[in-house]
């Protein structure tokens, strides 16, 4: 965590320190999010990227506060423009939410009230945080669904009159009603096809150049690699690299990040692909020391029995005993 | 005094040991556990009616109209009979009666709304339309109806009853086969080249195989209470065979003049049995709540 | 190399389903387009990858071609014979060579059935081996296919099995019969990144091992490119672009497949953007003329008026004015 900090300087709009997030079921505890530390800097995009079960949900879920029993946020500190996100009471986190940091989810259908119309929970979002009479707040719905390129006149129809991708710009617009610094998109253009989540994308990128910071979660490692500033790779509930994307991608240093890379089949990269071998550990049973080991084909002793360190190389940090 | 929680703290504990393999670990599996306790009392008492029961249930065995004593622990009838012995030998007719005529309306009710429910078309819609005409009516209504008609007798009886809930079980398993059969691994077999036969067999009838067990359970409960009225209303039994619904008809008179053990133990046996098969079935739904793949 | 699969005209029209009122005040039938006159052959030991967005009718072409679905029209000429003229006996013979691997492993899978019996009862059906012979062949394939010790994964259901574990009991199911053809329907978009690559080349393994030929539906074009030998674009129910794989992805020359390209994440970001306006048109009634030039950034009179035929030689597009770029 030494090194995490040494890189710390200001402008810095979230810092997370040895954040866990455990379930608790019936087979046991399982570590979703493992002491996890990381920063996002003013006006950043990052992005982090792990498979399903690494624990990259749960990690912002946790930031939001959102985490339902059997899970639960075990240690850490959350520390959002200075103050600790885990030690606000229930009402001033609410407060928090929405105003200071919004959420887009995977599955805008759930999320939306299939009763309402979208300009109404617009307002309502509006005229819950903010002193404003309907109108003022309608005109502000209106804008809002314009700056994510909807015509204005979408607030008068239901969810299901839109389309998947309208859906989901109707998501942002609601998470940006109160101007929130961070926006957090979990998987957000998951279930969308590729041009619609081009069109995402951009919305997201426009929203950082107004001044927001972004953390983009994502299974897609070239959706990442693309859009975003910094990436993290998380694993088994660990962040095992993290660093700026284009040298992240140039070239990874954990073993997994490589696998990872050269797993996925990609359109300009005319190459094939490598099979990585093994499949995700199970988080209950984890195996011992490094939890990638029984997948990496660096792997040594040392890797079977502690775990590694969080290690700076070259401005990055990676997890790894290949480079102590 | 504190030996008796802590029996009943073993007694939980080797029930849990005993269906803990048969049923899977989830919400609703305590349910099942004493459902099946209270059924499981009651099956062997109806088994070993004539070892448990301390006196011949048709025959005189105390003052008439005596309260509950350590003598005759639920009381006598108006003719002198021990109540507790009706008790534990009236659970035989209804046991058996219900039984069967759930084995007789699943038998009926599984496969024509598989076939129904599968094919389509208008024979399904003939085929429910009956079906659902027969299920607007209340069940006693209707089980009065079909025992008026046949006469009164065991058979008869069971005869009536199985009519009653042949409905409750195509109308699950029709709509469950509907469902079923738009699922991929249905489209997969029919890929594979399966023939209908095939289909209905081997992909889309094990998956309904829990949801007629809780039917099953579902459905003898709302029986027993069926038969209760049935019995009570004379179509089951005449004097002096013993069963719970005909024995709450015979103690009736009395109660207006204090003797409320008549109706009170017949009366809560019934309940207490439509309560155990409530349980398992409620449970057992539960434990199979879709979702949950097993 | 010869032909093995030809499909010419192919249509499949659904009807709308209405409301009480829509049907009173309407005499006329309403109809999706899913699939709307589609024509392209598969060679021997060939892979065609069928790329389009959500609703485009990729995955509706497939099912025709395996039987799930009739087609309203057109034909499926599967070595030498109509498929579509076939019936009973007949046509159930010629579907063994025909299989399916379906996009959800969760659900392609009867919960209550053995791991095995997947692989078995397919051979049963179509009486290839007896009991015994049956389950030494499923073995043999659980093998093949990665799940071992097979005699530990035969005997599981399926809910006790990951969903990269369970797709390889569908490839496995399907490869059992040994067919010629399979069709593969977005067999990786629901299983985790780091085992796609596993699945993916556990399929082209099978495409070497017994030459087989395959359609390949996906939405995404990098696996699109990976796995297949030539590419076929669709949008609202017709192919607009089809060719060589390189060709297409380096040469694009419908707007659609450009545009496509421009959208898709990549390490190696190009410098293409080629835009689209808008957002799919309704397959009740699509547009006239080009069913794209809506959305088109250089739609012009002619696209609105003339619906524009599938040409070319080996790299066919269907566009008025189809582009020339390169991108290397």
């Amino acid at each position: 965590m030494m090194v995490a900090e040494s890189l710390a300087s200001n402008n810095k709009v979230l810092k997370i320190r040895n954040l866990s997030t455990h379930y608790f079921s019936r087979r046991g505890v399982l570590k979703a999010v493992d002491r996890v530390s990381m920063d996002l800097r003013k006006q950043e995009f990052i992005g982090i990227v792990g498979e399903s079960g690494c624990g990259k949900s749960t990690l912002a879920f946790s930031i939001m506060r959102l985490i339902q029993p059997p899970g639960k946020i075990v240690e850490g500190e959350i520390l959002f423009n200075g103050k600790d996100l885990l030690k606000l009471k229930d009402e001033e986190m609410r407060r928090v939410r929405g105003k200071e940091i919004g959420m887009v989810f995977q599955d805008p259908m759930t999320s939306l009230d299939p009763l309402e119309k979208i300009g109404d929970q617009i307002v309502e979002t509006i005229q819950m945080h903010e002193d404003v009479d309907k109108k003022e707040a309608l005109e502000k719905a209106m804008k809002l669904l314009e700056s994510v390129g909807l015509p204005g006149d979408r607030v008068n129809y239901y969810p299901h009159q839109l389309s998947g991708g309208q859906r989901q710009r109707v998501m942002i617009a609601l998470a940006i009603a109160l101007n929130p610094t961070l926006l957090i998109a979990d998987e957000p253009t998951t279930a969308l096809d590729v041009i619609v989540q081009e069109k995402i994308m951009e919305i997201l990128e426009k929203m950082k150049r107004e001044g927001r910071s972004i953390i983009l979660i994502t299974h897609d490692f070239s959706l990442a690699a693309e859009k975003s500033d910094r990436i993290l790779i998380m694993y088994a509930g660990w962040i095992v690299e993290m660093g700026d994307s284009m040298k992240l991608v140039a070239e990874p240093l954990h073993p997994y990040t490589k696998g990872l890379i050269e797993s996925v089949p990609d359109i300009w990269l005319a190459r094939k692909i490598k099979t990585m071998p093994g499949f995700p550990p199970d988080l209950i049973n984890p195996p011992p020391g490094c939890k990638f080991h029984p997948r990496c084909p660096k792997a040594k002793e040392i890797c079977k029995r502690e775990e590694p360190p969080l290690i700076e190389v070259n401005g990055r940090l990676v997890k790894c005993w290949l480079y102590e | 005094m504190a030996e008796k929680p802590k029996a009943n703290v073993e007694v939980k504990n080797l029930a849990t040991r005993i269906f803990k393999p048969i049923i899977p670990e989830a919400e609703g599996r305590n349910m099942v556990i004493a459902g099946l306790i209270i059924v499981i009392t009651i099956l062997l008492m109806a088994v070993l009616a004539d070892v448990i029961a301390p006196y011949n249930p048709t025959k005189f065995a105390g003052k008439p109209l005596s309260p509950p004593s350590l003598q005759n622990p639920m009381g006598t009838d108006n003719l002198g009979r021990d109540i507790l012995s009706r008790v534990i030998f009236g659970s035989r007719i209804v046991l058996v009666v219900v039984f069967s005529a759930a084995m007789v309306s699943m038998s009926i009710g599984v496969p024509i709304g598989l076939i129904s429910g599968y094919f389509g078309g208008k024979l399904d819609r003939a085929i429910s339309m009956v079906m659902d005409s027969m299920y607007a009516f209340p069940s006693l209504i209707l089980a009065i109806a079909i025992a008026a008609v046949l006469g009164p007798s065991v058979v008869n009886a069971v005869v009536a009853i199985s009519v009653v809930y042949v409905p409750t079980y195509f109308r699950m398993v029709r709509g469950q086969t509907l469902s079923l059969k738009s699922r991929l691994f249905v489209e997969a077999a029919r890929a594979a080249g399966a023939g209908n036969t095939r289909i209905m067999s081997k992909y889309i009838f094990p998956n309904l195989v829990t949801t007629a067990i809780v039917v099953f359970s579902l459905s003898i409960a709302d029986a027993i209470l069926t038969e209760a009225g049935l019995s009570f209303l004379g179509f089951i039994v005449t004097a002096p065979t013993p069963d719970w619904g005909f024995d709450l008809s015979s103690g009736r008179p009395y109660l207006p003049s204090g003797y409320w053990w008549m109706i009170t133990f017949p009366g809560f046996m019934v309940m207490l049995l439509a309560l155990g098969f409530a349980l398992i079935g409620e449970g057992l739904s539960e434990v199979y709540a879709p979702g949950r793949e097993r | 190399m010869s032909e093995i699969l030809r499909v010419e005209n192919l249509k499949k029209y659904f009807p709308v389903q209405k409301s009480f009122i829509e049907v009173f005040f309407s005499k006329e039938l309403e109809f999706i387009r899913a699939v709307d006159d589609v024509s392209f052959s598969v060679e021997e030991g060939e892979i065609l990858s069928l790329v389009g967005e959500s609703g485009c009718g990729k995955t509706t072409v497939g099912r025709m071609l395996v039987g799930l679905e009739e087609p309203t029209s057109g034909k499926i000429i599967f070595k030498n014979k109509d498929l579509t003229s076939l019936e009973g006996e007949e046509r159930r013979a010629m579907h063994r060579h025909l299989q399916i691997i379906f996009q959800d492993p969760y659900a392609s899978l009867n919960p209550k059935m053995k791991i095995g019996d997947h692989l078995i009862d397919p051979l049963l059906i179509h009486g290839l081996a007896s009991n015994s012979e049956a389950k030494e062949i499923a073995m043999e394939m659980l093998e093949r296919v990665g799940l071992v010790p097979a005699d530990q994964f035969f005997n599981r259901l399926p809910y006790q099995l990951s969903g990269g574990q369970r797709q390889r009991v569908a490839i496995a199911r399907a490869m059992v019969l040994k067919p010629e053809f399979v069709v593969a329907d977005e067999p990786v978009s629901m299983i985790d990144v780091s085992l796609r690559a596993a699945i993916l080349n556990l399929l082209l393994s099978f495409k070497d091992e017994y030459r087989l030929s395959m359609l390949f539906i996906t939405h995404d074009l990098s696996v699109a490119r990976l796995v297949g030998d030539r590419i076929a674009v669709m949008y609202l129910g017709k192919i607009v672009e089809i060719g060589d794989v390189d060709e297409v992805v380096q040469e694009p020359k419908h707007p659609y497949t450009a545009a496509l390209l421009s959208a898709v994440p990549s390490f190696e970001k190009k410098d293409l953007r080629i835009d689209i306006k808008g957002d799919v048109a309704n397959p009740r009634n699509p547009p006239p003329g080009c069913r794209y030039h809506p959305r088109c950034p250089f739609a012009k009179k002619e696209c609105k008026e003339v619906e524009p035929e599938l040409t070319g030689d080996r790299h066919r597009v269907a566009c008025h004015f189809p582009l020339e770029i390169k991108i290397d």
